[in-house]
């Protein structure tokens, strides 16, 4: 079973990546408006903004843009699932002796692929900016970790939305608040120069944490405490939305 | 596990399915011997694709019990699934990949060897060579129900279900299922198809069973299903009842549901 388990969902991730391959504007639709928000805020925004740190703006803005660009890019997993339940394909899939999970699993390793692509783009573009990482090897290791995590929270997420919407629309806006979330955190500009309320919100709300990790080890700075706060939420979302989904799967497919 | 003694391909007692208040299926009854045609007949909402989908595991029912070559269909799911494929109602194919991809998902899905000779030798079968390589969204509607109904078959599955194959196809592509229908009996393959088109019914059942407010009220041959009528009496003219005469006879009148 566990090999068959395997095989279906190389077979089926197969068939979603081809999907990609087929309209690479969702990649592109993707790493589109992070980048423009990347132009914004560098050229026409950044001068007003102070940091109080000393490197380039584009240096302290980059890990908010990449998690708004992961944000952006599960909306499409919602919408292909979506359109797999509507077509009538999902159905097919469920009466052949195929393993149930696999289904999910495919749209959850394209969604992974497909969001480091596009997060590729994005940094590269940074990378034209003017932005430099000082990261170790180890850091890098830890800056994959902590995006792979947060893709794949953010996608079963994305699963639970494509698998309850009732419609196209629905299935995608869900992203919505996710994208915006960023704006209320640490990613943009420095918590410190909000409003006290709207302040404690976002140091406590979990981009700001992801964010600050990141900016860290681009920096190549000690992470401290951060990184243990990123994890926890990280890993709690992860874990919920994985749960929710496959309960919301299983009463689908009884 | 031993199927060679299953007697029947198909062996439903006493399914019942209700969506909340809504009983759909009041306790059915049905069988189906190996190698038939079997037209399940009814009108909208008299509970086939409910029906359907108990059979191919997509629903659970809610008592009774239901036979897939001899394995439970609630307890026993997976190896149903490997006995049965089922076309449902809409064409569930990928409008993104090409009719050939699309076979060749399928056969890899079934874990066949050689997918990509299986692929070409259905879209032989069903007249989709030429059109193999373009984008399933490009098919005509009786182009996609030809390859829907082709990855089906992918594998050779003992035993079809056809949900309201025919539906929304025009006349030409209409006949061409009748066909692959036919063509499926005659090589040994059980073929269970809901209709509400009842010539549909007349032109390929070997039997036909009529379900009705969620029971099945006749089952039969047609030339049984005939003579639950009178003979026709005649002065002038002698007319024999068609199948569309004997089904509203049959389910029409409400006194008439309990022959």
């Amino acid at each position: 079973m566990t090999t068959h388990a395997l095989h279906d969902t190389g077979v089926l991730t197969g068939r979603s990546l081809r999907h990609i391959l087929r309209s690479p504007d969702t990649i592109i639709t993707t790493a589109i408006t992070p980048i423009a928000m990347m132009l914004l805020f560098v050229y026409v925004l950044g001068g007003a903004i102070n940091t109080g740190t000393d490197g380039s703006y584009i240096n302290y803005l980059l890990p908010g843009i990449l998690l708004i660009t992961i944000a952006s890019g599960i909306a499409y997993t919602a919408y292909r699932l979506f359109l797999d339940l509507q077509g009538g394909i999902f159905e097919r899939f469920q009466s052949m002796p195929i393993s149930r999970s696999s289904v999910l699993w495919a749209h959850v390793f394209t969604s992974l692929l497909a969001n480091l692509v596009s997060i590729a783009i994005v940094i590269g573009v940074g990378l034209l900016m003017g932005f430099r990482a000082q990261a170790s090897i180890g850091g890098w290791l830890a800056i994959v970790g902590i995006l792979v995590l947060f893709v794949l929270a953010l996608t079963w997420l994305a699963v639970i939305a494509g698998l309850s919407a009732k419609t196209v629309d629905g299935a995608s806006a869900f992203s919505y608040p996710l994208i915006f979330a960023p704006f209320i955190s640490s990613a943009f500009v420095p918590t410190a120069s909000m409003p006290s309320p709207v302040a404690w919100f976002a140091e406590h709300q979990p981009v700001t944490s992801i964010v600050d990790t990141l900016r860290a080890l681009f920096s190549g700075q000690p992470v401290g405490q951060e990184i243990w706060v990123a994890l926890a939420w990280l890993l709690g979302i992860l874990v919920i939305a994985y749960s929710l989904a496959n309960l919301i799967y299983r009463r689908k497919i009884s | 596990m031993n199927t060679e003694s299953a007697p029947t391909a198909i062996s439903v007692r006493g399914l019942k399915k209700s969506y909340k208040d809504l009983q759909v299926l009041r306790g059915v009854d049905l069988e189906v011997n190996p190698g038939e045609i079997l037209a399940l007949l009814g009108s909208n909402g008299a509970g086939k694709t409910t029906l359907v989908r108990i059979l191919s595991t997509l629903l659970a029912a809610d008592a009774g019990s239901a036979l897939v070559a001899g394995f439970d269909t609630a307890t026993q799911a997976h190896r149903v699934r490997e006995t049965i494929s089922l076309t449902g109602q809409f064409t569930a194919i990928d409008p993104v990949l090409s009719g050939r991809e699309n076979l060749v998902l399928m056969a890899q899905l079934r874990h066949l060897k050689n997918a990509s000779q299986h692929a070409e030798e259905l879209l032989e079968r069903f007249a989709l060579s030429d059109a193999g390589d373009r984008k399933a969204a490009t098919y005509s509607g009786g182009m996609s129900r030809r390859l829907d109904i082709a990855m089906s078959l992918i594998g050779n599955p003992r035993i079809i279900f056809l949900d309201e194959p025919t539906t929304g196809l025009d006349p030409q592509a209409r006949l061409e299922v009748w066909d692959t229908v036919r063509r499926l009996a005659a090589d040994g393959t059980t073929v269970l198809l809901t209709t509400q088109y009842l010539d549909e019914a007349e032109q390929l059942a070997d039997r036909i069973a009529i379900l009705h407010r969620g029971t099945i009220i006749q089952n039969g041959t047609l030339d049984q299903l005939k003579d639950l009528l009178p003979p026709a009496h005649v002065e002038y003219v002698k007319k024999q009842p068609s199948l569309e005469e004997v089904f509203l006879a049959l389910v029409g009148a409400p006194d008439q549901e309990q022959p």
